[in-house]
Parts: structure tokens; sequence; C-alpha cells
């Protein structure tokens, strides 16, 4: 950890690890997610699946929760190490002049997707530990949909979720392509990677907006 | 000798706030200068000796700023300028930046390069010394000079790599790379380095160490991590690629492996 702390290079490779963990992850829940919107069925299967599943629960969750508080600190402890950096700020700065706003931005966009999380963990998380090791009330397969749907009734959650989604939007539109250039890739099919990272920041949280917005108006 | 009169046209009046350093203790503040009769023909430079002049004669410390070869050589001006590292104008030195990028009635904000390993010493001037201890750390092949040494011409090397090489080693290390990224980071500068070295046969015996003093050393001198923002690449004066940065990336991470 000492190492990885010292050298700048293994803390961007350690960043974009994290990352691209991260990244997978979103493809899953989304796929998940989004078949709550063609079936409550396979919504609930699947969702049953991830919640009683021992390896999920109990190996994959934690890395998972390990690899978001990961993430967040390097980001914060990066960003800090980086203003130590610069020392004596100039009077003036034309940062628009050579680079694009959300690639010097992650900490801004980082923040908001931060705070989201606390209110998306607020929403399911916490109440899913609650039910299943504090009141250990019994297993019901099938509550799962009919909670999704009932979260997404109130307009101002909705409203919420979208601005967070805009901003993992964001984040993901530099996070992406960054996490292979930081990797040591940067080739031939760096284009390829830009135009998949494009689609990916701009598909994922578009579908996830479109996820809540749809229950909003169905519910 | 009279100035045409198509040209007084042309000629400028302009305001420059310029950072101000007694020395490298001192504390510094930015002070402004009215400088007429700056035409667009002038370089930069040119237009700061100038200003110098009218300092002199007023009475006033002419401000102190790094310059050699004045042909975007040397790599020694170094100035931020209106918000960008050798000002307004792409793949130009400062001293190569011409007065025509300004108009006339222009505020021009005059910095030092500003990196906590960049101490001013004087006004716009910076020890730039950390890179050339990054350098020293590895930035060179050891080859005996003994009469038996193989004719560098005489190795085969493949177009794309003899380039890529090329185009690495046309850094200047004049720091631009670290003034305009916002985590003053060095990685263009040091990848350039190693980059330089890692495509050509002559660089592989000391690949290994070489990756890894320098990047030690880019870090003991306190500069910042590249979060690829692509700043550097567009603000260097030579256009060093951000391929560069990848490609120390992945000697690093080998080197590392190999141990």
């Amino acid at each position: 950890m000492s190492s990885l702390l010292s050298s700048t290079i293994l803390r961007k490779v350690a960043m974009a690890l994290s990352g691209i963990f991260l990244m997978v992850f979103l493809l899953q829940h989304f796929v998940i997610n989004i078949t709550s919107v063609f079936s409550a069925t396979i919504f609930n299967q699947f969702s049953h699946f991830m919640g009683t599943n021992a390896l999920v629960q109990f190996a994959l969750q934690p890395v998972l929760i390990g690899g978001v508080i990961f993430h967040f600190v390097m980001g914060f402890v990066l960003d800090i190490q980086n203003r130590k950096a610069r020392g004596t700020r100039y009077a003036v700065y034309k940062g628009s002049a050579n680079a694009p706003w959300v690639s010097r931005n992650m900490l801004i966009s980082g923040a908001t997707i931060l705070a989201f999380l606390g209110l998306h963990f607020y929403d399911f998380w916490v109440p899913e530990i609650n039910y299943k090791y504090i009141e250990v009330l019994p297993e019901d397969p099938n509550r799962y949909h009919e909670e999704l749907v009932h979260k997404f009734e109130d307009l101002t959650r909705v409203v919420i979720y979208v601005i967070s989604f805009f901003f993992l939007s964001l984040h993901l539109s530099h996070g992406f392509a960054s996490s292979f250039q930081s990797m040591g890739v940067n080739n031939k099919y760096t284009p390829t990677f830009k135009s998949l990272g494009k689609l990916y920041a701009i598909g994922i949280p578009l579908g996830f907006a479109f996820i809540a917005i749809f229950h909003f108006l169905n519910h | 000798m009279p100035i045409p009169s198509g040209l007084i046209n042309l000629i400028m009046k302009l305001t420059l706030k310029i950072w101000r350093q007694e020395n490298a203790t001192a504390k510094g503040s930015m002070q402004t200068y009215s400088l007429d009769g700056v035409s667009p023909d002038m370089s930069f430079l040119e237009m700061m000796d100038v200003l110098n002049e009218q300092l002199m004669e007023q009475g006033i410390e002419p401000v102190a700023f790094d310059h050699d070869c004045r042909e975007g050589i040397c790599g020694s001006c170094s100035m931020f300028i209106n918000g960008e590292a050798h000002g307004p104008d792409r793949l130009v030195t400062t001293c190569q930046l011409h007065m025509r990028k300004f108009k006339d009635g222009d505020t021009i904000h005059i910095e030092p390069f500003r990196a906590k390993p960049f101490p001013v010493i004087k006004d716009l001037v910076v020890d730039r010394t950390a890179f050339d201890r990054i350098q020293h750390a590895g930035g060179f092949i050891s080859v005996n000079t003994s009469g038996n040494t193989q004719d560098a011409n005489a190795i085969p090397i493949e177009k794309a790599d003899a380039d890529k090489a090329f185009d690495a080693a046309t850094c200047i290390g004049c720091g631009a790379c670290v003034a305009t990224c916002k985590n003053a980071s060095a990685m263009l500068f040091v990848s350039a380095k190693v980059s330089q070295y890692a495509l050509l046969p002559q660089g592989q015996v000391e690949a290994t160490d070489r990756v890894l003093n320098m990047v030690k050393q880019m870090d003991e001198e306190g500069f910042g991590n590249c979060t690829n923002t692509g700043a550097c690449e567009v603000e260097c004066p030579k256009g060093i690629s951000l391929e560069n940065i990848a490609r120390m990336n992945r000697e690093f991470l080998s080197a590392n492996v190999k141990g």
C-alpha cells in the first residue's frame, strides 16, 4: 500500500483498475434493472438471486463496497496531492483552451455521484439489509419489483436520480477512455475504445434514467 | 525613422499585468504596466525587451525572464501568457509567439510557470533543474567509446519506431506540460525521455532501471498525478503525444513485474 501511494503511475493504474471494475458492475446492474421495464417476474428472479446468493452477498458485495470506497478515497487523495503540486495558483488559468470540462472536473462529477450513492443506499441497500439481517423478515421472492416501483412514485426522487445520472455520464465520458490510457493502452484501437467509451457513457446513464422515468409514469 | 502610415494603424497599445518577485524568498504580486508602440511583427520576447527598455528609462528594475536561442529550440523561455503556457498560439514557444496574436487595447497577463518543483527565482524566471535531475536519473544510454562501438547507423530499426523515437526526442524540456497541467504533472516530459530510448535497441539494456529511476525521481521532485486531461499535449510546443505516457506506463508496469 505504501508503494502504491508513493508512485504516481501505480496510483493512476489503481484508479483505472477500480474504475474498470465499477464500470463492469454498473453494466451488470443496468442489465438487471432494465428487465424491470419488461417483466416483473424476471426482475424479481434476478433480484432474489442476487439478494440471497451467498457468493454475491458475502464475497462480491464486500469487494464492490471496497472498490467504491477505494475509488472515492483515492480520488480525493489524488486531488489534494495535485493541488499541493501546483503550489501558488495562477492569476489567470485558461483550462478550457486545452482540455474539456469533464476531464478537468472529475472531482465535481465524482462528488455528485458520491452524494447520489448516499441517497441510493438509503433507498435500497439500507432497507434490504434491514429486511434480511436486522428484522430477519421471511423471504419473499416477489417483493423486489413492487419496492422498486414504489420508490419511483416520488417525482423529486426521480429528478434527483436523473440529474445524478447526467453527472455519471460526464464522469464516465472521461473515465472510460482514461482508464485504458492509464493502463498503458494507447494504440491503433484507441479510437475504438474512445467510441465505445462514449457509447457506454451515454447509453448506461440514459438507460438508468429511462428506468426511473418509466416507473414514475407507469406506477 | 518615421513609421510608415500603413503601419501606424497596426501599432498596439497594451496593458501588461506581470508577476514581479524580487527573489526566491520574496512575496510576489502582479504589477500593471502600460506599453505603447508595439508592432504586430514583434515576437513576444521583443515586446518584453521594449518594455524593459521603457522600465529602465523610468528607473524601474526590468522584468527578469528566461530566453536563449529565440528560435524555439532551447526550451528556455517559459511564460504563462493569458492563462496558457507559451500563450495562445499552438506548437510554438514564447519566443516564436508573435504580437499579431493580440490586438490593440488588450490586457495581457504574464506569469511564471507554476509548480512546486519549479520555484520562482525572480519575476518570470523559474528553477527547472528538477527536469535535469530526472534526466540524470536515467535519461541516457551507457556506451563504451573504446573504438569497438557498433555504428548506430548499422543497426536496423523499423521506420515506424525510428519516427516515434525521433518525435519523442524533439522534447525540449521547456516545462510547458507541467505548467499547463491542472495537476502540475511531469508525465509528458518524462514519458518523452523514456520513450525516446524505449523505442530503440540502444535503449533496451538499461530500459528497466531507466523507467524505474526516472519515475522515482519525478515523484521525489513532487510533481502531480496525471489525470489524462490531454492539456499537456495541446500546449506542448513540440506536439509530444500522449501515446508516450501510455508507453511509459507500460514500461513502468513491466519493469515492476520484472523487479
